[in-house]
């Protein structure tokens, strides 16, 4: 195990020990991995199948299904607006136009300077106070274009943590 | 009992939810046998909350009596129907009530093990839950020799990735054990093959959460809310062009209207009510009058044409584009589809393509009924309800608002937007 390290690995039996299997431990593991690296590294998959025990092209179809596991990093902000019915109807379309407006990118794209990516995800389960989105996994709820404006004013400058 | 079971104040810590009387119907299930907890939960008509209304104690009973070796139960919050953010406020609110639920069906069904399967976006929610899981550890009501009854079980949460599908119970259990979420053909049912081949029961947190309160105060007491078919409160998660959205927990049955002018503060801005999906997305649509007219329980919705579903209730106003809407719904069945079925996988996205032409202009005459005919060939032909959930609605669109889609269709106007050109 080059790529995972000690401490990674303790963490990683722990998980293993909930399950009466160790493949069980795939997605938490994965789970893990994509938080700590920001995506789902060829290395990490290759590790994990020697580590679980479990055929290499299972670890990388576990990893393509899920929309959480990336397959390449995003932006050091990472903003996916919900594109769910209830937010389509509270303005979401508009909401995420005016992210891409603003920052000059496209859905899917990052901005140059690595600060921003841009996505649409489905319905975030927000729907009693859309429009959703989120930052780097954090729900920002009832958003319109000022808090929009806000949120990006604070992200600049690295305001994350003490929204 | 016209009383909030489900979203009590002020419980979410372990020290206050046991002040209010929590944990103690555990204690008392220990003390009444497996099969009465049972026979008690039958008794009271709980039906499951996930969107299939299955009676919860008869789930638990099949079960086989003389299976060896372990069993599980298995909470299902991946919540994730678009409509649906009720069990995120019930996590948030009374997660003991959840956490006791499960400990009473792990006991009624012979059950060591149980999971929690929380969807991966609900980060904040899944550390809550954690360290409601570590409190209620603690306290001895987890873990081994529980109240000194002999009775292990202990509960783990299982992170989900981002896969609506892996709602569907046996998607829920493939991924649990590290597999893509992929349901799978029944029989068996998970009860005699489910988890890591198991028998297993998957409830829907809602369901479980209502579980303590029964044992508590009876099934007779929980019996005498809401309709003969459709006993105790439910979670109504309201969204759409309302005055006040959010989660109410009501007795099955309340009138729609109720539901709408009373607790929802009636239609937003004073527009007027066009069309409502009482069950989600997944839903066939009501129109205005048949809506105002309904009650809100699993038979009168399903006399009415469509279903309760999980309590998620979109309410749509007059001016709302249907053809633009069921796109927006045919845009996520298609990113959800598994793709193991033909009929799911290519008919999510054959009609995701021809909503998508139809939204731009681009529609032909045609493509209404080659809409109709896509979603009628997709129902009942499939392992799961996916395909059905964009199938029914679909019909429910078409046949109800057809004029929109053949205005689209010819080109000419969105005559919901106000009779304005496409663009």
């Amino acid at each position: 195990m080059a790529y995972f390290d000690e401490e990674f690995l303790a963490k990683a039996e722990k998980v293993c020990a909930r399950y009466p299997r160790r493949g069980a431990a795939l997605l938490p593991l994965l789970g893990q991995v994509q938080k700590e690296k920001g995506f789902i590294p060829e290395e990490a998959m290759d590790e994990l199948a020697a580590f679980l025990g479990v055929p290499r092209s299972r670890v990388s179809a576990v990893a393509g299904f899920y929309t959480m596991l990336r397959g390449s990093p995003a932006g050091k902000y990472h903003i996916q607006t919900c594109r769910g019915i209830a937010c389509h109807m509270a303005g979401g379309p508009a909401l995420s136009a005016a992210l891409a407006r603003k920052l000059g990118i496209e859905e899917g794209g990052t901005t140059p300077d690595g600060l921003f990516t841009i996505s649409s995800v489905e319905c975030l389960g927000a729907c009693g106070s859309a429009p959703a989105l989120l930052v780097n996994g954090r729900y920002f709820e009832n958003m319109d274009e000022a808090a929009l404006d806000a949120l990006l004013d604070d992200l600049r400058h690295g305001r994350l943590e003490r929204r | 009992m016209n009383e909030r079971t489900l979203l009590r104040d002020n419980v979410a810590d372990i020290a206050a939810y046991f002040a209010a009387g929590g944990w103690r119907p555990l204690k008392k299930a220990l003390s009444m046998g497996r099969a009465a907890v049972i026979a008690e939960v039958t008794a009271s008509g709980l039906r499951g909350r996930g969107g299939a209304g299955f009676p919860t104690g008869r789930k638990w009973s099949f079960v086989p009596q003389d299976a060896q070796g372990p069993r599980y139960l298995v909470c299902n919050a991946d919540e994730g129907e678009p409509g649906a953010f009720k069990d995120r406020e019930l996590l948030r609110r009374n997660p003991q009530a959840v956490l006791e639920g499960m400990a009473i069906a792990g006991y009624a069904i012979g059950a060591s093990l149980g999971y929690i399967y929380i969807r991966g976006e609900f980060s904040a929610e899944a550390e809550f839950l954690t360290a409601a899981i570590t409190a209620a550890r603690a306290k001895g009501f987890l873990g081994a020799n529980i109240l000194g009854s002999g009775f292990d079980f202990d509960i783990h949460l299982h992170r989900g990735a981002g896969a609506y599908i892996c709602g569907e119970e046996t998607a829920l259990l493939s991924s649990i054990e590290g597999l893509r979420g992929q349901p799978r053909l029944k029989p068996p049912f998970p009860a005699v093959k489910g988890l890591f081949g198991a028998p297993t029961v998957v409830n829907n947190a809602e369901t479980l959460a209502a579980v303590p309160s029964i044992l508590e105060r009876g099934a007779a007491w929980y019996a005498s809310t809401g309709s003969p078919d459709s006993p105790g409160t439910k979670l109504f998660c309201v969204s759409g062009a309302v005055n006040r959205p959010g989660v109410y927990e009501l007795p099955l049955g309340v009138p729609f209207r109720e539901l709408l002018e009373t607790h929802c503060g009636g239609m937003k801005d004073g527009r007027k009510l066009k069309a409502v999906l009482p069950g989600g997305a997944s839903s066939p649509a009501l129109t205005a009058a048949e809506a105002m007219a309904v009650n809100m329980d699993y038979a009168s919705l399903a006399a009415a044409g469509s279903m309760l579903g999980s309590g998620a209730v979109i309410v749509i106003e007059e001016g709302r584009c249907m053809v633009e809407l069921l796109g927006v719904l045919a845009r996520f069945y298609r990113h959800e589809s598994c793709g193991q079925c033909a009929p799911c996988r290519e008919g999510c996205a054959w009609a995701d393509k021809l909503l998508a032409g139809l939204e731009a202009g681009r529609g032909r005459p045609s493509d209404v009924e080659t809409l109709r005919s896509c979603a009628a060939a997709m129902t009942g032909r499939t392992i799961c309800p996916l395909a059905d959930s964009l199938a029914l609605p679909a019909l429910s669109f078409i046949s109800k608002f057809r004029a929109e889609f053949d205005a689209h269709a010819a080109g000419r106007t969105c005559r919901a937007a106000g009779g304005g050109r496409l663009a």
